[in-house]
């Protein structure tokens, strides 16, 4: 009788041992971290569903490399503090890729953990530039569009497409406008154009007109505005009513069909950069609907964005043919892949190419998309 | 060109200080007769501006002519907000004219939110483009990358408002009865004087020449929404404190010297602190002239 239980104890432990072995050689782990429960839950829940549904359609059409792929779901709550934890697990746990983190603090705590394990790691949300401008995190990779994008983009359109020599910027002073501003002033001067203003404005006042008198004194090609629509729509305003055609450029705070409709004839001509338009995307749409009939609601914030990383990450696991981290970066950086945001492949930083913002200009009375 | 830039900045500043200056007055009237700070003011001005939009959107929907528009429009936001300060008066302040002053301040403070409330419920919560009810006039466009036609009417306006105003005060039975009131309610009203009237009256004419304003800076900036009295109202208390509180020279001077400061400061110097200079120059007026530059000194008041 003893000698049966120690049998039967010895089966089980290695039915447990090769069951284990088994999943960890059979299937394909997709690690998912982000923010599931706290304050900003509604950033990272919608990427579980975006990766639930991507690999229940993926699953049903025979796994990646003739594998069935397994998610791994871990909450950071978008604490960087939190997010070193969570990476380890998801490691620990045999993560292959890991479609995460979503915030940008989060994420860049959690970095180093996956780069000394050599696993690859796209975010569908963390936008600070730092991620993948530093080029400290080869591992990274993102979905979205980095904060200094805009910034870059303005820039380039102003030197290559409006030949502007000298450029003035102003701003709100709030967090959004003036970090746009400061951008701005950065790379401009970096790129040899002459910033020869740089002021902050008060939302709400009741004019002003002694700022657009200082813009018109020290003569620039150029304003770039830094902020929302309201103060820019008064600007512009008051600079065309003194008779001033200095072109004018705002971001998406100014991108927004109200701006058109409070500034009138006064907004024709005036550019702005804004996020692409994604909505008629095949795959959005289909991905969308997916979202309904499974989870009975409109997809949340970053959908797309999740949605297009992890159909990104195990595309690159097929194309690599294998698990192989060296192997799975060069497909990311080569390879196109059908996403919700379009087709995309990604640059030597890890972000990816063909997504983001492009510039309009304001003709008869709707933005207009500008191509380079 | 420094010369011309110092004048664009003179002008703008009186431009901004004529639009205090509307508002103010409304502000000092109210206070020199019934030591109440009638914070609901910016609110009035703000009510006027939409009044002013809502009318002259249908009157040029159903094809009148620019001036008549511009007339009506003007009409139609002086009485409405006439009407507004009229019953503000009657339903938030009357009541609590024996009671601490500021039990009234309170419920100033609450009229202007509600007044607010109202307009984002009633109207909407977004920004709303103001037609340029001043046209360019052809003679002044050698002029006008100096000082643009709307501007020049907004001090022109101004400027008539204040004549008329002090003909009222000085000159009419009705401006003599209001400078009693203020003196000394009681011996006014021992005198024959219906104060419950000068007081009506008061913030009538307050409240008109804060619609003025209202319509004037919006069609000036071309967007109005439902905030935009608040800081306005501010600026405009802050003028007349600083020309002394109860004076209406005092207001309209302290009205020019503030937007003469934050024009000048923001130009010559840094638009990022146009509020902290403005606000420092308020601070060191008053250490020095504790009742405004124009304010008789009153020790029992507050």
């Amino acid at each position: 009788m003893k000698q049966f239980r120690r049998f039967f104890v010895l089966c089980v432990v290695t039915l447990f041992v090769m069951t284990g072995t088994a999943i960890s050689s059979e299937t394909i782990k997709l690690g998912v971290a982000g923010a599931h429960t706290g304050d900003l839950a509604s950033y990272g829940l919608p990427s579980v569903k975006a990766a639930e549904l991507v690999v229940k359609n993926i699953n049903a059409r025979g796994g990646v490399l003739g594998k069935q792929v397994q998610l791994l779901v871990e909450d950071d709550v978008c604490k960087p503090e939190v997010a070193g934890n969570t990476a380890t697990k998801l490691v620990s746990d045999g993560a292959d890729v890991v479609l995460g983190h979503i915030c940008s603090g989060a994420t860049k705590a959690a970095m180093g953990i996956y780069k000394d394990s050599g696993i690859v790691v796209m975010s569908p949300s963390a936008t600070n530039p730092d991620l993948t401008l530093t080029g400290e995190y080869p591992n990274f990779f993102r979905t979205i569009a980095h904060d200094a994008v805009q910034a870059q983009l303005q820039i380039k359109f102003a030197t290559q497409v409006l030949d502007v020599k000298t450029v003035a910027v102003l701003h709100d002073k709030g967090d959004y406008g003036k970090g746009q501003a400061e951008l701005a002033q950065k790379y401009f001067t970096e790129a040899g154009v002459k910033v020869v203003l740089f002021e902050g404005v008060t939302p709400g006042a009741v004019d002003y007109s002694a700022i657009v008198t200082k813009v018109g004194r020290s003569k620039p090609d150029l304003v770039i505005w830094g902020g929302y629509h309201p103060e820019a729509s008064k600007i512009v305003t008051l600079m065309r009513k003194k008779r001033m055609d200095t072109l004018f450029m705002g971001g998406d705070g100014v991108k927004d069909d109200t701006f058109i409709k409070v500034a009138g004839k006064y907004a024709e001509g005036v550019y702005a950069t804004g996020p692409m338009d994604i909505s008629g995307t095949p795959l959005a749409i289909q991905a969308k609907k997916e979202h309904q009939d499974a989870y009975g609601s409109d997809p949340g914030a970053f959908f797309d964005n999740a949605y297009a990383a992890a159909l990104a990450l195990l595309n690159a696991i097929e194309k690599a043919g294998s698990k192989d981290y060296d192997a799975i970066v060069n497909a990311l950086r080569n390879e196109y892949v059908d996403t919700t945001l379009g087709k995309i492949k990604f640059d030597e930083n890890g972000d990816a190419t063909g997504i983001g913002f492009s510039v309009y200009r304001v003709e008869d009375g709707v933005f207009a998309e500008k191509k380079m | 060109m420094d010369l011309e830039y110092f004048f664009q900045l003179f002008l703008g500043g009186l431009t901004r200080g004529s639009i205090y200056a509307l508002i103010a007055l409304g502000y000092t009237m109210v206070y020199g007769i019934i030591q109440l700070i009638n914070f609901a003011h910016g609110e009035i001005y703000m009510i006027g501006a939409f009044t002013g939009l809502i009318v002259s959107s249908v009157l040029t929907m159903v094809g009148m002519p620019i001036p008549a528009v511009v007339i009506l429009a003007a009409m139609a936001a002086i009485i409405y907000s006439c009407s507004y300060g009229y019953t503000m008066e009657k339903i938030a302040y009357k009541p609590l004219r024996k009671a601490p002053r500021l039990s009234a301040l309170i419920s100033a403070i609450g009229m202007s939110l509600f007044l607010q409330n109202y307009v984002l419920l009633a109207q909407t919560s977004d920004f709303l483009p103001f037609p340029s009810l001043i046209p360019d006039f052809d003679f002044w466009e050698p002029y006008a990358h100096i000082i643009t036609s709307p501007e020049l009417v907004i001090i022109m306006t101004t400027v008539v408002v204040m004549i008329l105003l002090t003909f009222l005060i000085k000159f009419t039975k009705i401006g003599k009865a209001m400078r009693a009131t203020s003196q000394d309610k009681m011996m006014a009203a021992l005198l024959g004087i219906n104060v419950d009237k000068v007081i009506s009256v008061t913030f009538i004419v307050g409240s008109a020449t804060a619609a003025i304003g209202g319509i004037l800076i919006a069609s000036h900036i071309g967007q109005i929404n439902f905030y935009m009295g608040f800081i306005a109202g501010i600026k405009a208390f802050v003028a007349a404190v600083l020309g002394g509180i109860g004076s209406i020279p005092g207001a309209v001077l302290g009205a020019l010297v503030l937007g003469w400061t934050e024009s000048f400061f923001a130009g010559y110097i840094s638009s990022d602190y146009e509020d902290v200079f403005a606000f420092l120059f308020l601070v060191l007026i008053l250490i020095f002239r504790p009742s405004g530059i124009l304010g008789r000194s009153e020790t029992q008041k507050v």
